[in-house]
This record gives C-alpha cells, structure tokens and sequence, in this order.
C-alpha cells in the first residue's frame, strides 16, 4: 500500500482523503443526524458516544455470531434504541438535566460496551461488503479509495430525507415545535413526552447504526478505543451544522476528511507531527465552539428550548 | 378541514353555538379558585368576562376549554349537557380559545403555524396545495398576515391577529380571548376587536372576552359577567351600565385611585444623561439606536412602547444588565458604567420588569434579598462579617412600612405573591435616604387595584423629594398619569417627545405604531 501511494506521490494525499472522508464520515454523519433530531426536539444526548461504543460492539458480536453484517447493523440499531430509551425517559423526569444523564449514559453505554464486548476482541467477524467503483482503475490506491459502504449511501440519503421529514410531514413539525416551544405544542394537544421520547430513541437508533460503521466498515474491528469520542465531537458538528441535516452531511465530511489528514500524510512519509495531524478532528472542533460561541447574541437555528427543563 | 365534518360531531352550521356554564366549581387543593359561577353566552353575542387579577376568570374559561376538570358544574351547548375534557373537545364543538401568551412556534413560519395547529390533517404535507388554500382563507379573512413569515419575525399585533385568525382557520364558531389587547396599541386594539365586532353583529361568531380595559368594554361588548374573588358579582348589558358601577361589581366597594399630587416647580438638574447610545439583543441585531435622552431631578419621564422595540434593552443598559455597543451613560455628570460602586456613589436605583427574575434571588429570603444593597456595608456588616440581626430588624421594618405580606423575613422571596415581590424590591430600592435616579420597568405588570395604587403613590412621591424617575412602561394610562414628559420608543429610537400637558393621545398612538 504504502509503495503504490508512493508512486502516486502527492496524489495520494487528497485521494487518501476523499477516501477518509467518506470512510470516517460515515460514523459521524449517523450521530450528527442522530443528534439533530434529537435536538430538535428539545433535548440534549451527550451520551451518543456511549450509543456509538455500544452500536459498534453489538454489531461486530452479532455479524460474528449470525455471519451476516447486516444482521449486526440490525443490532447496533436496537442496542442503541435501548439506550436512548433510557435517556429519553430519565432525561424527561421532573428536575433531571440533560446533560448530567447524558455523561452518565456515556460511561453506562461503554461500560456495557466493554462488558459484553470482551469475548469479541479477538475473532474477526465478517464485513459489510462494499461497493468497488474503483475497478476500472489500474492504481490499487484509487481502487481502494472508491470502495463505497452502502452505509454511506444510507447516510447520504438519510440527510435530504430528514430536511424533508421537517418540512413537510406532520410530525416533523410536531418535533420542531415541540424543540422550539413546548408551550405552544402542549396548546395543539401534542404529547411532549412522547414526542421527546420518539426523537431520542430514533437519534440514538441511527447513532447506534454510525457504530456499526465503525466495527464492521471502517476502521473495521472491535477494540475498547474505536469511537475515540467521535459520539461527543458528533454534538458539537450539529452546533456547526445549525441543526440542518444537509449541513449535517457537510460538516460530517468535514470532520471526516480532517480525520483523514493525519493517516494521508503519513502514507506519503511525513512522519513529524502525525500525531498533530490526527488531532485535527479535536482542533476542528474546538475552533468551531469559540468561533460558533458568543456570548452577545444567541444562535440561529437553535431550537428554542434546547436543553432547559420545560 | 371538509374531512372533519364527516368523522366528527362538529357542529358547522352558520349560527354559533350557544354556551351555558352552570354552577361551575374548581378547587384546587384547599384554594377556592372558582365557587359557584354561572354565565350565558347567547349566540352572537359579544360578551365580556371582568374581574381583578385572581377573580378567577381564567380559571373558568380553562374549565369551558377542558383544560381543568371543573369540580363542579356543567356546560351546555345549545341546552345539551356536554362533556369536554381536554380542548380538542372543546374545538369539536366549535369552541376556541385565544391565549394571553401566544402559542405559535416562533421558529416557524405563520403557513406551518397553521397547518400545524389543525387537529386533523395528513401525515404529509402538500406544501403547494397548502399555500394555495392558506392564501384563499388569508384573502377572505377579516385581517391578513404574510404567511411565509417566520412567527418570531412579526411585530406582537400582528402575532395577536394570527392567534385569533387560528382560531378562524379552525372554524371555532365561539372565540374566547384572554386579553388580547394587552400588547396591541389603542389603534391596533381598536382594530382587530372592531373587526371581530363586525363578524359578531353578522352573526358568524360569539366572542367570551377576558378583559379590564373598561374603555374597550364599552365600545365592543354587549354583555359582561364580573367575577370577585372566584365568585358571581354581577352581570348585565353594557348599554345598561356605567364604568364606576362595573368598577364596583369588580371591586365590591367603590374606590377611586388616590390622586396624584405633584409638587410643581421642583428645582431641575440633570441627573441622568445618555448621549447615542445604541445596544443589541441577545441575537446581535441593533435594538436601541443611538439614542439621547436627559432626565432632570423631580421629574418623572415616561417611556411609551409596544414591547420588543428596544425599551428592555435599553432599561437592561441602564441596570448595568447588558453591555452598550456604544454611547455613553452619564450620572450627576460623571461617566457611568452601572457598577456597583457607582450605583452607591450616585444613589441609583432600579424597579425592573420581572423582578423576580431580575431583581431577586428567589430562594434567598425576603430579608436577605431586602439587604441586597446594603449587606455589605454599615450598619449591616463590620469588616467581612454580616450582621444578621441589623439585616433582620431592617427587613422587618420595610415589611411594615411597605404592607409586604410575608409570612416571616425568613421566606424565599420566591414563595411570595407576584405583588409582593414588586413590593419587596419597590421597599429595597426606595427606602435608602437620598435616592437621586430610579429606574423603574413596567413596575406595576400583572398587579390587582391596590398594589398599583399604592406603587403609583410611591413613585410620584419620590418625584416630589427630587428624584429623576424614568418610567418604562406598556401602559399608556399609567404614563399618561404619572409622567411628566412623555417619550415614544419605535425601532430603538426615540420618536415622540412631548411635555404631559402638551401630550396628544391620537399622535402617541400612531407613533407607537411606527407610523
């Protein structure tokens, strides 16, 4: 790999990461839109990241003991379904903050994560197979940088359809309302709890489906460090995206493409500072929140009642 | 909508529904919000619901609506006993309700407010078709919105006008409102119920009005039921009464508001002197714009406003609550910067709008937030240590002398009645020896007879000793009353300046309107 990307030369730098992009995108775009619509309803979910360790476990165990990854995708799905029905229903409670359950399910969802995970650390289990749209290529680096999930794809299509569920179906207004006014949801006679509920559980049903990209498509195997608080930097991306779902997209290709820097310069010989190169997600998200935050006007596009008790 | 006649009991005929309340009870707890009540509302009709604030009008019309479950009593349509639990039941039978808040989502544009707001609808939103038909309802509708305008975006007449106009999209054929005048200005007010009149003399709607402006009682209504203290005090037909009787059935004993006594030719000095200053909301957008403005000592000027043009923001300045992009602030003729120190220095006071919320801290006592001020200073503290019992005994006194009802010095101050707590600061920041400028927000908001009374008293007294008052208020009698010289704040400017005496109503009203 490396000699091939040598011969390429700096070529392989942006391929390596239209490539990243796309592979280390896939797991934030599912959080971000996870997180987007949680938010929209009003309520916080910090502990994605703990939705996205547990996701990635349930669908490396479940693809290596069923042998079928999409069986595993499956899992992730409802394993973080699970969890965001816990916080659904703790975080709605009178008096409970948002943010304080949120950390607790972070370290719950890894602490599940790592309790069940054990026995998978070692056996490999099968992949989710890819889309090559490389093969016409003879550079087996561009080969590899066009091997497309379909989980991308999934993503990808996810985004517009969320713009659209916003817009134009009943319940997406319903959450919106619900995120922007409760009062005025609990005036039409819209069930606020329920709502709320809905929202978190199906956010955490996709961030958990952003784990399974990570156990079985990219970096593809189950250790204790995989999401690498990606969960947390998720949140911090729908702050960036302004709560928009295609702005949700771009950002996570950000995010994605910024993850990929570090490994690119790397395969070209750049050794000094690899380590530098692969904080740039951290940077990234830390210019975001002192750019994005000010404390002499309030964002636009955020939900009117994030994150208070209302 | 043309699905909802055939899956529902909707009664969709021309004439209005008729509406009876029965005995109508509602305890809660061991209070006594409602005892006994009965009213009609003959169809097409234009009835008003009077009463003081806790005369528990709201509660009746929330038991009509479903939203409490009366403990007793019923309510008739058209001489049926019907059941209504929760407001879907009340739309059903045609009955809608118009809230004091406004209950649109503000991020949403006036089209999705709409749609929204209807109980039976699809799931998918056919946004071409939606327009088509909201245009047609808008064009037909006695007052007109834009409707591809975010909520948040609209002027608060024109957010009162959609909540009513929801109401008529949703075809209520009985229109209950809950003050909805309190934020219009006269003209706007005039307007929107002048138009309601008018589908009420044809015969289209009935409207149960919630309301203590007696002016616009006089003008609209043709019937009132007054509420005292939870019970039955009176009805009759407006064209039968005058205002001081219905004051009376209000009030149960007649009172007239003590007069205002200003001292005239008080000696004048400029206390308090802004020079352009400008300030912006919380979003960044300019709300106070370059404005000037001198108050002199023993004068009280009067800010007139509809809410949201920049008279928070520039109280907010003042208060030391928000920063100025630019201007300066000056004080007895030195540079004021709202510090603690300099509100020592020169004796400046502030009455903010909410108090609670800016004036207090709620679960602090009434005596520690009483010391607010002072606690730091002798006689109430020597070094770092604070003396509790010169804080105690000096709450004690201001509870007297200024009637709050507390059950002792030690309550959160939280736990006290919205008058109270405007009592409690009203005590704090008039009872220091030699106030020189007070600043005092919508001081009397949400407040019965007597509290208002009484901090009107206050006020013009602490005019008299030679205070420079600034008085930011939303009612226009109130400032009409006490001021003398009045101001109007349109857009963060100042765009009406007049001596009281010289002070036109009508040019008041159209300047508040941004005309």
């Amino acid at each position: 790999m490396a000699d091939t990307s040598q011969a390429i030369g700096w070529l392989g730098v942006p391929l390596a990461i239209i490539a990243g992009t796309m592979r280390g995108g896939t797991p934030f775009l599912f959080v971000s839109l996870g997180e987007c619509l949680t938010e929209k309803s009003g309520k916080i979910n910090l502990g994605l990241e703990g939705t996205l360790l547990t996701g990635a476990m349930a669908a490396y165990a479940v693809s290596y003991l069923t042998n079928s990854p999409w069986l595993g995708v499956l899992a992730a799905g409802f394993a973080g379904a699970a969890l965001g029905a816990i916080h659904g229903w703790l975080s709605q409670q009178p008096r409970v903050n948002d943010v304080a359950v949120g950390i607790a399910m972070i370290i719950f969802g890894s602490g599940v994560a790592f309790f069940f995970g054990k026995p998978f650390i070692q056996p490999k289990a099968p992949q989710l197979p890819t889309i090559n749209l490389g093969e016409w290529s003879d550079f087996p680096a561009l080969q590899a940088a066009l091997q497309i999930s379909p989980l991308f794809l999934i993503g990808l299509a996810i985004a517009p359809i969320m713009a659209w569920f916003f817009r134009s179906t009943r319940w997406g207004l319903f959450i919106r309302a619900v995120g922007d006014s409760p009062e005025a949801a609990r005036a039409m006679g819209v069930s606020i709890f329920n709502v709320r509920m809905f929202s978190v559980i199906a956010g955490s049903f996709l961030a958990g489906i952003g784990g399974a990209a990570l156990s079985l498509y990219y970096p593809g195997l189950w250790t204790e460090r995989i999401s690498s608080g990606q969960g947390l930097m998720a949140v911090a991306l729908v702050i960036f995206a302004r709560w928009n779902p295609i702005m949700c997209l771009w950002a996570s290709l950000l995010f994605g493409g910024a993850q990929a820097l570090g490994p690119a310069l790397q395969s070209i010989g750049i050794k000094e500072g690899y380590y530098l190169f692969n904080a740039a997600p951290y940077v990234l998200t830390l210019l975001i929140m002192i750019f994005t935050c000010s404390p002499k006007r309030t964002l636009s596009g955020v939900p009117g009642a994030l994150g208070t008790d209302s | 909508m043309t699905s909802t006649a055939t899956t529902t009991p909707t009664i969709q005929i021309e004439r209005p529904p008729d509406l009876q309340v029965t005995g109508m009870s509602k305890h809660f707890g061991t209070l006594v919000a409602l005892d006994n009540v009965s009213m009609h509302l003959k169809p097409g009709s234009f009835h008003a619901l009077l009463g003081e604030n806790g005369a528990g009008k709201s509660t009746l019309v929330k038991c009509i609506m479903g939203f409490y479950a009366p403990t007793s009593g019923a309510v008739l349509i058209d001489n049926n006993p019907v059941k209504i639990a929760n407001p879907r039941d009340a739309h059903h039978y045609g009955i809608g309700m118009v809230y004091q808040h406004f209950t649109s989502v503000p991020a949403m544009t006036v089209a999705e407010n709409l749609v929204l707001s209807r109980y039976e609808s699809k799931a998918l939103i056919n946004w071409k078709d939606e327009m088509e038909q909201l245009q047609v309802f808008m064009d037909s509708s006695p007052f007109r919105v834009p409707i591809d305008v975010p909520i948040a975006q609209l002027a608060a007449g024109q957010k009162q006008k959609l909540e009513i106009l929801k109401q008529l999209y949703l075809q209520s054929r009985i229109l209950i409102l809950d003050e909805p005048t309190s934020v219009l200005t006269p003209a706007e007010a005039d307007e929107v119920l002048g138009l309601l009149r008018e589908q009420v003399t044809e015969g289209k709607l009935s409207v149960l009005m919630i309301s203590h402006k007696f002016r616009e009682v006089m003008a609209f209504a043709d019937e009132i039921t007054v509420l005292r203290k939870g019970r039955f005090a009176g009805s009759g037909l407006v064209k039968d009464l005058t205002v001081p009787e219905m004051a009376e059935m209000m009030m149960g004993e007649k009172k007239e508001p003590t007069p205002v006594n200003k001292v005239a030719d008080l000696e004048k000095a400029a206390v308090l002197d802004v020079r352009n200053l400008c300030a912006n909301k919380d979003n960044g957008v300019e709300a106070v714009s370059s404005v000037n403005l001198v108050v002199h000592s023993g004068e009280i000027v009067g800010i007139a406003g509809i809410s949201g043009n920049g008279q928070r923001e520039l109280v907010e300045v003042l208060a030391g609550q928000r920063e100025p992009t630019s201007g300066e602030i000056y004080v007895n003729g030195e540079p004021y910067g709202a510090t603690r120190a300099e509100m020592f220095k020169h004796k400046v006071f502030a009455l903010p709008e909410e108090p609670l919320k800016n004036a207090c801290v709620p679960h602090m006592s009434v005596a520690e937030n009483m010391a607010l001020h002072t606690f730091d200073r002798p006689p109430q503290a020597k070094g770092i240590m604070l003396i509790l019992n010169a804080i105690r005994q000096t709450a004690i006194g201001l509870i007297h002398q200024f009637s709050v009802k507390t059950p002792s010095p030690e309550t959160p101050v939280g736990n006290l009645s919205g008058g109270n707590v405007q009592r409690a600061v009203l005590a704090r920041e008039l009872s220091a020896d030699h106030i020189k400028l007070l600043i005092a927000a919508n001081p009397c908001f949400g407040l019965d007879f007597n509290a208002v009374d009484f901090i009107h008293t206050e006020i013009v007294d602490a005019r008299n000793r030679g205070v420079a008052v600034l008085l930011v208020s939303e009612d226009l009698d109130e400032l009409l009353k006490l001021s003398d010289r009045i101001l109007v704040i349109s857009g963060g400017k100042f765009v009406y300046d007049s001596p009281i005496d010289e002070a036109d109503f009508a040019a008041i009203g159209t300047s508040m309107a941004g005309h």
